[in-house]
């Protein structure tokens, strides 16, 4: 996706044709016949009976037919009076500075009541793939103010860290949450929020709305919406306009744009809907073949480029069907981004917020992010020692349960309190809470500390040393 | 004569009308010229997988037949590099078109300018063969790369001379009884078919990784193959890294199949300021990347294993030991799976080809320690060793089934090891190798006779260790009688002492066989004298509490220059430490 105007792919009829033919409609497709070659991923405009007009998508091209994937619903549609016009050009969005503070349809159309954006500069929303060569390492701390993330699941500049969520948990704060405090350490450059909506209510649509306008973020923010009463197959295209816009505000403009795509499980819920009516051979779960390579058209968007100022930084949510972390849309996304933010039912009962599960939590880029000049030094050791004492603890909880607490030992006994400290100090926090990495270190010691030097693997002998906040407690 | 496109489905394009076509022949679709290859032919139609986005392709665009197969070009200049799925330089396109990869853009994998100082060894007027070699060049620092006559081309070299080349140059004439045939710096080999060898050999040498759990417990033989299945976040990517890292093979080709772009980018980041623990070169120069990332395009994935295995066998014909880490097999095959269902073909199992077995076992096959072909019989190897990313971690999936009945290594990653941050999450009761008898004659000749034996005692502690676990759980740890309890901490010593390792350690990254052999063997120790301290009255909690525990826990930071001296301090400390419990 270089800037550059759309150009019509090359042999298209120089006067668009208005197709009557329209032999079948299935599901959100038309099978036109007597097509001029039409072109793999042409944009058309189909003029209903009642002088609406929609648009679609060329998904199957063959001499004499194509197969047109309808973005909008089908009611209205016959076969006798509505024509198809082939538009020789695939889908794009008009950009400029003008993006800014506006809210878009799925489509990319104005829903603020606002001007269509006029501009020169025209950007095809299935853009190249990004040469591997051209990424720069994302390794820029970002600070959320959240200790499970900045702490043991640490989010770098230019990275896709997923919220892996389910119905009735609160990702929608922990993500305004996030989207408020985030920041580079001592930085002011330019930031910018994409926000894309994808089958979400219009009550947590309005949620995120309100939180950007408190915050001022509104006008640093671009959202497209399609609500759950919007036309499902919008969604297949509205992440896609979404990063077309942070790809031109981050590499044209210089921003550091983080994109919150919410609910992804919605999108694939759409692309299911695409497969089935064109009778593809189905995947898992009847998800098409092709998931994991077209989610990964969208993940793969994050990313830095040497020698550009910009960065996008991912944030998708996703709700997981009854919980199910092998569902394929979690799982495949899983494979694909770097981490994932796993939010937990067991801790939402419990009342800790921000209930982020760590142990199934991960962030692949953190090592790049953190450590001496960076964060901290003893940052990584800090981590790893809290993941081994808490999953340790746990164990201990579950076995206490059986055997009681008395059958423990001493040792043991100490992982069980850490447990409990690290849930309710360390993870738990208010949801205006910002804390600074130094501040969540710091927590994080104390915790560490209730235990003898000889338990504390992880951390090197230095570190613990200089960093330990109180003696290990005497024996009793 | 040009055929003409009849229809387009994503990756999938049918021509008319193309003259000889021929299966696997590379085409170029469109005024765009995308490459494509025929992967099936009904009557006068050819069916292309195009390895380019066809957005904006029609019926009536043209179809252009090569006539060749998808065919790598081999010569100095690999080492180094970084190139896509099917051989295009990524650092080149980025520098002709931008940071981002446009369609139909073609560049030489090798480049043609660059001149190489080529040194003859092969006397002219001699009978040569394929494999024959010819002469050398210097590629990087740490590769000699040998200059070897085609697999294909026999006769008398007629003409040959030292001197400045690039790989577009004749550098020498071979008289074949089909008539003179140039030869080049570079050959081209066609991807799909396996480099022919004299023999394949018994692989009976270990590929040294310096990754503890890999060496001691499950190693993999030179010329073996290895799998890796395991869940998202279990460490496959890491331990893949560690592996092309500390390796202690000659070259290794790097295959990122359908994977994410910034692991790639990590890679060229990092690996030209690591250095070889044995040269104490750039580990880049013994190194080729391919990077067929997960957005790029889906068929020419399917061809990017293929593409880095042909690499691999090449440098193995010279006499190479070659590591070839593929990441991962499950994008390789869900390409195929993509390519099938848009084929319309009859699924197999969960919609995979019915061939999935077939390619798969195919591919590892290529793997081996082999003697070439070549009049001194050099020997060389590839190793294989291939992610498998099954979904939900679930194993009983087809790409995981077909990867075990080939791969002779099983390093099963445990989510509930990865996320309590045990790493490398490889699980020690379900990993096997079934390479351990090939590989103990190396082992007592060239590392000691206590190794194989230190190995077996370390799985048996941690095998008693789960069944004593599973006491635990319903009586607690107190009802244990001590030397249980004993058994449990060198058990929990093996695991969080020795077996966990930091990929991220600049010490604990690598661990040498020589001071593995110390480690393990100073846990065994320990736990040997726990065992006499506690019939002389001991308790494991007395044990526990020795100052000397604390050292043994940081075994893994001692640096590889002093463990000689370190190690013997700290058995005498250890013998002391204890005797003076068990004395009490």
């Amino acid at each position: 996706m270089a800037a550059k105007g759309a150009a019509a792919p090359k042999g298209s009829p120089d006067v668009p044709v208005d197709y009557r033919t329209i032999d079948r409609v299935s599901g959100p497709l038309l099978f036109v016949r007597d097509v001029a070659n039409a072109a793999y991923g042409e944009i058309v405009e189909i003029a209903l009976p009642n002088g609406e007009r929609r648009q679609g998508q060329v998904l199957d091209s063959r001499r004499g037919l194509a197969i047109v994937q309808v973005f909008g619903p089908t009611m209205g549609i016959n076969v006798e009076e509505t024509s198809v016009k082939f538009l020789g050009e695939v889908a794009t969005l008009n950009v400029s500075d003008e993006l800014l503070g506006r809210v878009f349809n799925g489509l990319g159309e104005p829903r603020d009541g606002g001007p269509k954006i006029v501009s020169e500069t025209r950007l095809e929303i299935v853009g190249n793939a990004m040469n591997p060569y051209s990424r720069e390492e994302p390794s820029e701390f970002i600070q959320t103010g959240i200790s499970t993330i900045d702490v043991n699941n640490t989010l770098v500049r230019g990275q896709k860290l997923p919220i892996f969520s389910a119905a009735g948990l609160p990702h929608n704060q922990i993500a305004a949450q996030i989207v408020r405090q985030a920041k580079l350490r001592d930085s002011s450059e330019g930031f910018a929020v994409v926000f894309a909506a994808m089958g979400i209510t219009s009550e947590e649509a309005n949620y995120f709305l309100r939180e950007f306008e408190s915050t001022g973020a509104l006008e640093r923010a671009v959202v497209f919406l399609n609500l759950s009463s919007d036309p499902s197959m919008e969604r297949v295209v509205t992440p896609r306009m979404a990063l077309t816009a942070a790809e031109y505000l981050a590499y044209e403009k210089d921003l550091h744009v983080l994109v919150v795509l919410t609910d992804m499980t919605s999108y694939c819920e759409a692309l299911r809907e695409v497969s089935a009516a064109r009778e593809e051979v189905p995947g898992r779960r009847g998800y098409p073949g092709y998931l994991y390579t077209d989610l990964a058209t969208i993940y793969e968007r994050a990313g830095k480029i040497r020698g550009r100022k910009g960065s996008i930084t991912q944030l998708p949510i996703l709700t997981m069907p009854a919980d199910d972390v092998t569902h394929p849309i979690p799982d495949l996304t899983g494979y694909i981004t770097e981490g994932q933010v796993y939010v937990s039912r067991e801790l939402q009962r419990k009342g800790i917020y921000p209930p982020i599960d760590v142990l199934p939590s991960l962030s692949r880029l953190m090592g790049l992010g953190i450590g001496k000049g960076r964060t901290r030094e003893d940052h990584r050791g800090v981590s790893d020692q809290l993941f081994a004492a808490y999953a340790t603890g746990k164990d201990q909880r579950a076995l206490s349960a059986i055997v009681g607490e008395e059958a423990l030992s001493a040792t043991d006994r100490l992982y069980l309190r850490a447990a409990d400290r690290y849930e309710k100090e360390f993870v738990n926090q208010r949801p205006d809470e910002d804390r600074t990495i130094d501040q969540s270190l710091a927590i994080s010691w104390d915790i560490l500390s209730d235990f003898p030097d000889s338990e504390l693997k992880r951390i090197r002998p230095e570190f613990i040393e200089k960093f330990r906040a109180h003696p290990p407690p005497a024996e009793s | 004569m040009p055929g003409v496109i009849a229809r387009v489905s994503g990756p999938v394009v049918i021509a008319e009308g193309l003259a000889n076509a021929k299966m696997y022949d590379v085409v170029r679709v469109g005024e765009l010229g995308l490459v494509g290859e025929i992967i099936r032919l009904v009557g006068g139609t050819a069916t292309v997988q195009v390895y380019e986005d066809t957005t904006g392709i029609r019926p009536g665009d043209r179809v252009e037949n090569t006539g060749q197969a998808l065919s790598v070009e081999l010569g100095p200049g690999l080492l180094k590099s970084i190139y896509d799925g099917v051989q295009r330089p990524l650092d080149v396109i980025q520098k002709s078109v931008g940071d981002f990869i446009t369609r139909g853009f073609v560049a030489a994998p090798l480049n043609e300018t660059t001149r190489w100082e080529f040194t003859s060894v092969a006397k002219v007027g001699s009978e040569v063969l394929p494999g024959t070699i010819l002469g050398t060049v210097q590629e990087t620092p740490l590769i000699l790369h040998k200059i070897m006559v085609p697999p294909g081309v026999r006769g008398t070299l007629t003409k040959l001379a030292s001197g400045s080349y690039t790989v577009r140059d004749p550098i020498g004439t071979v008289s074949t009884a089909a008539g003179p045939v140039p030869v080049f710096l570079s050959q081209k080999w066609v991807v799909r078919v396996p480099r022919p060898v004299a023999q394949k050999l018994p692989p009976d040498v270990p590929l040294v990784t310096g990754q503890r759990v890999i060496d001691s417990f499950f190693p993999v033989a030179k010329g073996g193959t290895a799998c890796i299945p395991g869940p998202f976040g279990s460490g496959k990517t890491v331990i893949q890294q560690q592996l092309a890292k500390w390796a202690d093979s000659d070259i290794v080709v790097y295959v990122g199949c359908g994977e994410r772009g910034n692991e790639m980018t990590e890679v060229l980041a990092t690996f030209p300021s690591l250095q070889d623990p044995k040269s104490k070169r750039p580990l880049m120069e013994r190194t080729i990347l391919i990077a067929n990332t997960s957005n790029m395009p889906v068929a020419a994935r399917e061809a990017s294993v293929y593409t880095g295995i042909t690499i691999a066998e090449y440098y193995r014909d010279m006499g190479y030991d070659v590591a070839l880490m593929a990441d991962s097999t499950s994008r390789w095959a869900e390409a195929m799976r993509e390519i099938s269902g848009r084929l319309e073909e009859m699924p197999g199992e969960e919609g995979y080809p019915a061939y999935l077995g077939r390619r798969i076992a195919e591919f590892y096959e290529r793997a081996g320690r082999v003697v070439t072909l070549s009049p001194e019989g050099r020997t060389g190897s590839v190793t294989v060793v291939g992610a498998v990313s099954p979904p939900g971690g679930d194993t009983s999936e087809p790409v995981s089934q077909n990867t075990l009945r080939s791969a002779r290594v099983f390093w099963a990653l445990d989510a509930s090891l990865a996320s309590r941050r045990h790493f490398p999450s490889i699980n020690w009761l379900q990993s096997y190798s079934l390479y351990l008898n090939d590989l103990e004659p190396w082992y007592r000749k060239e590392l000691s006779n206590e190794f194989v034996s230190f190995r077996q005692r370390a799985l048996e502690i941690l095998q008693k260790e789960a069944e004593l676990q599973e006491i635990v759980q319903l009586v607690g740890v107190d009802a244990l009688p001590e030397r249980e309890k004993a058994t449990l901490d060198v058990a929990r010593m093996i695991r969080e002492d020795y077996l966990q390792q930091s990929a991220y350690d600049e010490v604990d990254t690598y661990t040498s066989i020589q001071k593995q052999v110390r480690m393990l063997g100073a846990i065994l120790a320990f736990g040997d004298r726990e065992q006499d301290a506690i019939s002389k009255g001991a308790t494991v909690a007395q044990l526990q509490k020795l100052p000397v525990r604390t050292k043994l826990s940081r075994m893994k930071w001692i640096p590889e220059a002093e463990a000689a001296t370190q190690f013997d301090a700290l058995a005498l400390e250890m013998a002391q430490a204890v005797a003076s419990v068990g004395g009490s």
